[in-house]
């Protein structure tokens, strides 16, 4: 995601003179490129996250279109102020960037999981919140959010994430993308757990049960659309992500559902329970050891069917 | 702005103007600040009537120089100066905090014609106004920053990212300057969390460091009519002030920092201001 993130910015940057880059002295052995290439438009502000957002603001309201880039919860819960009053209230054109979502550097230890980022970043107004599920989607939500007027928050995984999409996607932010269709449930996945989303579809689909899959790589504006016709159309709902499971993806939704009058389809949510994950352990371990690997996740859906009135 | 030169007689009465609307505004509130706002109203005077390239009637012209009141509660103080400077209509000012209204108790931009940005925590003009400097360096345009701050508020770290980053960044068009009162709010800034020395702290992250009387209007102008002083970098001016400055019984009170002047106390400092003209 991280490969397909400065393409599109070196893209973008290279026909608009406005979009500046500025790092938090993170992004060894990436960002070089374009701060060769595009020296004006580059700035490492030094490990001081709260003047950086601050100087992001400052540039923004000069006319610049400035994207903040830094790991896990440097760029967000470090400065949190600074994009509550510079960035949002003064409705700047600032993309705040954070490599490293959810445990992709779980083995760096829990300052370095980025769990609680997406319901502190929902809940500041003015914020649009994205989170892409594969490096096809992370290049075109670069592009969304840098045409997008406004706070923005970029949610990326790390490197080496699958391709899951085939090209000539659809990418629009607030719309949920349908990766396959089915009857039986709804998966609704955000950022990097799409995978595992989809791995759970192709093993519950040997099973018998059919399953839509959804890429909800925007969580503001969420798709309430898409949620509802998941809830219409389909026998159960099941949220993924790689977040704690109060006030990301699972509480959106959970939000949205509660208020459809005449429709209570069967719900649980998959994220992070209460707590911290102090165990040492790659992104693959901490996955599956906090119940995101896909057996769980196909666990969990045959729990819910069962409880499901058929 | 162009055409707007006033001698210091006008610079005067400007000032004591801000302190008798403050005194207004903050009476008719109920609100407080009124001693953080009396320690500026020189500095702002100044700055809107001799310093700053702005235009009352074109307050989006790209290339003004931008204000940032970094010490946000002296809002009464910046609206009061903004209203005189033709701004907004001066009648606003009568529904400073009033329900339903655009001037909050804290800076505002939002409505406001003239403010650049809103500020009430405190430590985020600086930063705000590094990224503005940066930004005007690259595009090579003439706009020059200047943040005013309190003492207090340089307990904030933030701050002290923006004291490293403005020096390192050659922001020659970058002026800071601190309201140091000596007394914040809980008691005086040398029995909470001293600053002395100050300006040696400033100088040594690499600023053109001056120190002022905050009241004297011949040394404020001297201080900021040719900033920057040195080539490359950004300039900090220590302005020494009095909290409460202009009626006797507010002076270096910190009482002031919260109390609203009952109708009594509003009469008396009006009368205490009169004599100041």
């Amino acid at each position: 995601m991280r490969t397909a993130f400065f393409r599109a910015v070196m893209d973008a940057a290279s026909i608009d003179p406005r979009i500046t880059l500025i790092v938090g002295d993170l992004g060894f052995g990436v960002v070089e490129p374009f701060a060769k290439r595009f020296p004006a438009q580059f700035l490492n502000a030094g490990v001081a996250e709260q003047n950086l957002t601050g100087v992001a603001a400052g540039m923004a309201l000069m006319g610049r279109i400035v994207l903040t880039y830094s790991i896990a919860n440097f760029p967000t819960l470090r400065c949190l102020e600074q994009i509550r009053n510079d960035v949002c209230y003064h409705r700047t054109n600032v993309k705040i960037v954070a490599v490293g979502g959810g445990f992709a550097y779980g083995a760096l230890g829990v300052t370095h999981h980025a769990t609680e980022d997406l319901a502190v970043m929902r809940s500041l107004p003015e914020m649009t919140v994205v989170a892409p599920g594969d490096p096809i989607e992370a290049e075109l939500a670069t592009r969304a959010i840098i045409a997008h007027p406004g706070p923005c928050y970029l949610r990326l995984g790390r490197a080496g994430e699958p391709v899951l999409h085939d090209s000539g996607v659809d990418f629009e932010l607030g719309k949920a993308i349908q990766l396959r269709d089915g009857t039986d449930l709804t998966i609704i996945s955000t950022g990097g757990m799409l995978t595992t989303a989809l791995d759970a579809a192709t093993q519950l689909d040997v099973r018998g049960i059919s399953s839509r899959v959804l890429s909800m790589h925007t969580l503001k504006p969420l798709d309430e659309d898409a949620i509802a016709a998941a809830a219409r159309e389909t026998g159960a709902i099941l949220t993924l992500e790689e977040h704690s499971r109060i006030g990301g993806l699972g509480g959106a939704v959970a939000e949205v559902l509660a208020e459809i009058e005449g429709i209570h389809v069967p719900f649980r949510r998959i994220g992070l329970p209460p707590g911290f994950a102090p165990l040492a352990g790659s992104q693959e371990y901490l996955r599956a050891a906090h119940g995101l690997g896909a057996e769980s996740v196909v666990q969990t859906v045959l729990n819910l069917l069962e409880i499901a009135p058929a | 702005m162009d055409d707007f030169n006033p001698s210091i007689d006008e610079v005067n009465k400007l000032s004591q103007q801000i302190r008798a609307q403050v005194l207004q505004m903050t009476h008719r509130a109920k609100s407080g600040h009124v001693g953080s706002s009396f320690s500026i109203a020189d500095l702002l005077a100044v700055l809107y009537a001799k310093i700053l390239r702005v235009r009352p009637d074109e307050p989006e012209w790209p290339d003004r120089d931008r204000f940032l009141l970094s010490k946000g509660h002296g809002a009464a103080a910046l609206y009061a100066t903004l209203a005189d400077r033709g701004f907004f209509p001066g009648d606003w000012l009568n529904e400073f905090y009033a329900d339903g209204t655009l001037l909050a108790g804290h800076v505002t931009h939002h409505g406001v014609p003239g403010v650049e940005v809103s500020t009430g925590s405190l430590g985020h003009g600086l930063p705000l106004g590094c990224g503005m400097a940066l930004a005007a360096k690259r595009d090579g345009r003439p706009v020059r920053v200047f943040v005013v701050m309190s003492d207090g508020e340089c307990d904030e770290g933030s701050n002290w990212e923006s004291a490293l980053f403005a020096p390192h960044h050659r922001l020659d068009n970058l002026t800071a300057i601190i309201d140091y009162n000596k007394i914040q709010s809980f008691g005086s800034v040398e029995e909470v969390l001293n600053l002395h020395p100050l300006a040696e702290k400033w100088r040594a992250f690499g600023w053109a460091v001056s120190e002022i009387d905050g009241h004297n209007f011949g040394q404020i102008v001297a201080a900021l009519k040719n900033v920057p002083t040195q080539p490359n970098r950004p300039t900090c001016v220590i302005a020494h002030t009095v909290k409460g400055k202009g009626v006797s019984f507010m002076e270096g009170q910190l009482l002031w920092h919260y109390r609203s002047p009952d109708a009594n106390e509003l009469q008396a400092a009006l009368r205490e201001l009169e004599t100041h003209r």
